[in-house]
């Protein structure tokens, strides 16, 4: 079935097979592969992507259900090789290890400050409940989202104690 | 070796900074090998047994071969190669019998995944089920079937370790020490306990994916999320008698590994479907099911340790024994099993000690190298032990800890003499308990008790490790100057998150004297390329890499100088040199630039000197030795790194509800090389330790299937799961052969969490909890001394933790 989508800014038109994936278009169709996939069940979130303005595993959302839709994914996040301010405060939080659970985990936080922009820790917290991150242990990550919202306390910045 | 040089006169090592692959890891460029897609390429998919222990009857795959698009088709029977790691017990494929759930029997590889999925189900496959042996205290009994009945004729690692032939022991280690039943006369009280826990899975968020091109002229290219590219080429090579010319591997980002990755896994499978289909590049990669029982796991370990202490709290003598259940296969659970043996007492001094370490075959997936290499699973024994012999002996479990540690002066289970630098358990557990202000309950905290019903407790653990390795594991980092006098080194220890790469990144900055910006470690090792390194394991990368990136920067220095006294025409003692140049001391503006000498220098005539600068640097463990296999004394620890974790919690005691408060974490790591890395480390792996001490563990049914394996089922932590508060601690006593007095805390943080908990929720509610992990269940049934109900192998997926040991009661010393 031939479908048309819009990813980050760009039209594709392929054809694809009933049983495709978004995932699996993204990455094989379109050769998008920085959307990750980590369980293919919905499970991990490594696979969020935004549709339609909602971030959605995209391991259950198959292909052809995104005819017409419009799609963001980590390819769509840094404009001009610049960095976008989660990005950049990821990076320099080391909320960041192995990387595989990065671009969905980056993909639920621009969901996330869509709808909230100036977050809670506990908001944080909730929000990105539904991606596992198996290296970070998530506080760095969280340290990196109330950063790039400018929440980020001073006391919450001492990190490291030498003892 | 290398002197440690003043905080205040580093400019690099000890200083924040961002971790050299944020880039591409961030904005989704980093390339994967599960992003890799190549000309040609076929995909794999594998037939897996759905029984634990059966004979295979008859394999018929005409069908599959059959189906339009199907490349190739491989069965056991068919290939000839056995793979071992230190035991060589392994066919690719399972031949005549499959001994574990999920065993591959058979493998296909299609032009799409699609097409491999359905030849997959078109393979029938008639088993005769055979009885397994599931519980590793069973497959010791005299009549156990065994898992390997031609153990005796299988060749495996003399000088390490020590199989039993007509049993099911693949490994028996013995530590002696002084002389335990003299010990245990003279004590005051002796104490015996016993502690377990199931497997668990490492749950890498890439799973384990190869791609594997074998060309007809015997020329293998293998991409692979593997951990030790040197270790899998020479496990692939002995295999399947191919020079080691022949085969090349690369390994791109990886998405983390734990342990998980560090062998040889799925290539060689992968590498024969390449063959058989003429060459075409093969793929597969593992679905998250098959992360469970497909590729292995970490052991489970029933661990009984027998204390005998003096009227003054000193242990006097311990007697310890490992049951370590390596499920089917030896692989890494061998080696888990001897370090895990010299390591077993925990940071303390015990001068009488006898530990037997077994590693049994059960017909289970099998274990392998998880985060801690076996000491997360018996420090969880050792530490609530030291809690329940506190208890005994109406000590404070902290008090009893203290006079019992590792001091200068002391020597462990193999002998080994601890030193001042050897760092200060003593100093960590001081600040893991400040943290958590242990002891006492502060006025907010009393005050939460009275708003919520909960009953707040606290409890620490403490640990060491040192790395599981060779006495002689080596490695090397070549380092190339750049025209424009910027440096790229080359090494194959690999970073799949740790932060490895920007360490070694800051060690060349700092001793090159350089910015660093100007310094770049290459992601894709590449056997071909790149210089050896042993494996990416154990803790031993930033020590060990981190040593030889310094002997490279040295190394290109020296080279550099040489070509500078020549352009200078000078001595080179009288040389100098900043981050451009290298300049006469005593005539700073008689100067040559790096990047003037960068790929030869050459006079205004034209005439060249010097060539290409570079650096090799080479570097191997010192000291070590084997330990000898009747007494287990030698020297095997290349460092250790100690470390305790403080934990409040708040418990329910009327549902077994608990929410964890603090975790104060403090750790010894010689000197802090990027603090950042350090949390991001101490961070990560406590949480993945809280995992396992909370809720995750492999299930299994009476007839050995795996029940659980999948997320939903085996839940891994969330944002949701986290402490409310985490604080990390250093100490920094520097490793005198560390670079710039580092040493590794990769693993560290994973060990000891779950003892923590045991003793926070012990201290508040009296619950005896000996079993991991600790599920709400097992608090409530632990509180009210409800008979545990042992369904960790079970009938029913339905509460799967045993809260109280079986020993319990038939001791007694327990009274
Ligand atoms: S791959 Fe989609 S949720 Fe895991
Ligand atoms: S960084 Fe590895 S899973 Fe999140």
């Amino acid at each position: 079935m031939k479908i048309t989508v819009t990813i980050n800014g760009q039209k594709y038109q392929r054809d694809v097979q009933e049983s495709q994936t978004l995932l699996g278009f993204l990455r094989a169709d379109v050769g998008l592969t920085g959307t990750k996939g980590g369980c293919g069940a919905g499970e991990c979130g490594a696979c969020t992507v935004i549709m339609n303005g909602e971030a959605v595993n995209s391991c259950l959302v198959l292909a052809v259900e995104a005819d017409g839709a419009t799609l963001q994914t980590i390819e769509g996040e840094t404009v001009k090789g610049k960095l976008s301010p989660v990005q950049d405060a990821f990076a320099r939080h080391h909320a960041v290890q192995c990387g595989f659970c990065t671009p969905g985990m980056i993909m639920t936080v621009k969901d996330l400050l869509a709808r909230n922009p100036k977050p809670s820790r506990d908001e944080v917290i909730h929000g990105i409940e539904g991606n596992f991150c198996r290296c970070t242990g998530y506080q760095q990550i969280i340290e990196a989202v109330l950063d790039a919202t400018g929440q980020l306390k001073e006391s919450d910045k001492e990190g490291l104690k030498y003892v | 070796m290398y002197e440690t040089i003043p905080a205040d006169q580093l400019n690099t090592v000890g200083k924040k900074s961002g971790r050299v692959d944020a880039y591409e890891k961030v904005t989704g460029h980093a390339p994967y090998v599960s992003d890799m897609i190549m000309q040609g390429m076929l995909y794999a998919a594998v037939k897996q047994s759905p029984h634990a222990r059966a004979r295979i009857v008859k394999i018929d795959t005409k069908k599959a071969k059959a189906l339009p698009g199907v490349r190739a088709v491989v069965t056991g029977e068919e290939l000839q190669y056995r793979l071992g790691l230190y035991v060589v017990d392994k066919d690719i494929l399972a031949k005549t019998e499959v001994r574990h759930f999920g065993e591959a029997v058979a493998a296909v590889a299609a032009d799409s995944p699609l097409i491999a999925q359905k030849a997959i189900k078109l393979i029938e496959v008639e088993y005769e089920v055979l009885e397994p042996v599931l519980h590793p205290l069973k497959a010791l009994e005299k009549d156990a079937p065994l898992v390997h009945p031609a153990l005796g004729d299988y060749s495996y690692m003399e000088a390490a370790f020590t199989p039993v032939p007509g049993t099911n022991i693949a490994n028996h280690t013995k530590i002696r020490k002084g002389d335990v039943e003299k010990a245990f006369a003279q004590a005051e009280w002796i104490i015996e306990r016993q502690y377990t826990n199931p497997s668990v899975q490492h749950v890498p968020m890439e799973t384990h994916v190869a791609i594997v091109r074998w060309q007809p002229n015997d020329e293998v290219t293998i991409w692979s999320s593997a951990q030790s590219p040197y270790t899998l080429r020479n496990l692939f090579c002995t295999a399947m008698k191919l020079p080691h010319r022949n085969v090349r591997v690369i390994v791109p980002y990886v998405g983390g590994g734990f342990g998980g990755k560090a062998g040889i896994g799925i290539e060689p499978l992968v590498a024969v479907l390449s063959r058989l289909a003429g060459g075409r590049p093969v793929k597969l990669m593992a679905t998250r099911e098959q992360e469970f029982s497909l590729l292995p796991c970490r052991s489970q370990l029933t661990y009984r340790i027998k204390t005998g202490i003096a009227a003054d709290g000193k242990i006097v003598g311990q007697h310890m024994t490992m049951y370590w259940d390596a499920g089917a296969y030896a692989d890494y659970a061998v080696n888990v099993t001897r370090a895990s043996a010299y390591s077993a007492a925990g940071p303390y001094e015990i001068p009488n000690a006898w530990v037997d370490a077994y590693t049994i075959y059960t017909n289970k997936p099998f274990g392998t190298a998880y985060r801690g290499f076996g000491h997360v699973e018996f420090h969880w024994g050792i530490e609530r032990h030291m809690d329940l012999v506190a208890k005994v002996i109406g000590m404070d479990p902290v008090e009893f800890r203290r006079k019992n540690t590792l001091k200068p002066g002391s020597h462990t289970l193999t002998g080994e003499l601890i030193r001042t630098s050897t760092g200060s358990i003593d100093k960590c557990l001081d600040a893991a308990c400040k943290s958590i202000n242990y002891g006492k309950l502060t006025k907010a905290e009393k005050d939460r008790q009275k708003r919520t019903g909960m009953k707040i407790g606290k409890g620490v653990a403490c640990f060491h490790k040192a790395p599981a390795m060779p006495p002689f594991t080596a490695t090397a980092v070549i380092l190339k100057m750049n025209e424009d006098g910027t440096v790229t080194a080359n090494l194959t220890l690999t970073d799949y998150g740790q932060g490895s790469y920007t360490a070694i990144a800051q060690i060349i900055a700092e001793r090159l004297g350089f910015p660093l910006e100007r310094v770049k470690v290459a992601f894709d090792c590449d056997t071909d390329r790149d210089p050896y390194d042993w494996q990416t394991v154990a803790s031993k990368g930033l020590i060990l890499s981190g040593n030889a990136a310094i002997l490279a920067a040295e190394d290109l220095l020296a080279c550099a100088y040489d070509t500078a006294s020549q352009a200078l025409r000078c001595n080179k003692i009288d040389l100098a040199h900043d981050a451009d140049k290298i300049y006469i001391k005593h005539h700073p503006e008689s100067a040559v630039t790096f990047r003037q000498m960068a790929v030869g220098y050459a006079f205004p005539n034209g005439n060249g000197i010097g060539g290409p600068i570079i650096g090799v640097g080479r570097y191997i463990a010192q000291g070590l030795s084997h330990l000898d296999k009747a007494t287990g004394q030698g020297n095997p620890a290349l460092d250790w790194t100690y470390g305790a974790h403080g934990m409040i919690i708040e418990v329910n005691e009327k549902t077994g509800e608990y929410n964890i408060l603090k975790v104060g974490s403090a750790f010894d790591v010689g000197k802090v090389v990027n603090p950042d890395s350090v949390r991001g480390q101490a961070i990560g792996g406590m949480m993945q330790g809280l995992g396992t001490a909370v809720c995750e563990g492999y299930i299994y049914d009476k007839e050995g299937h795996l029940l659980n394996p999948s997320f939903t089922d085996n839940k891994i932590p969330t944002a949701v799961d986290m402490p409310l508060e985490i604080e990390c601690m250093v100490v920094e006593t520097p490793q005198i052969d560390g670079p710039y007095g580092a040493r590794g805390v990769g693993e560290h943080p994973m060990i000891g969490v779950a003892a923590a908990l045991g003793n926070a929720l012990q201290q508040s509610t009296g619950a005896e909890i000996t079993h991991m992990p600790m599920r709400y269940e097992d608090v409530w049934r632990a509180i009210r001394h409800i008979e545990p109900v042992d369904n960790w192998i079970t009938k029913s997926p339905f509460g799967s933790c045993k809260s109280s040991p079986q020993m319990q009661g038939h001791h007694p010393e327990l009274g």
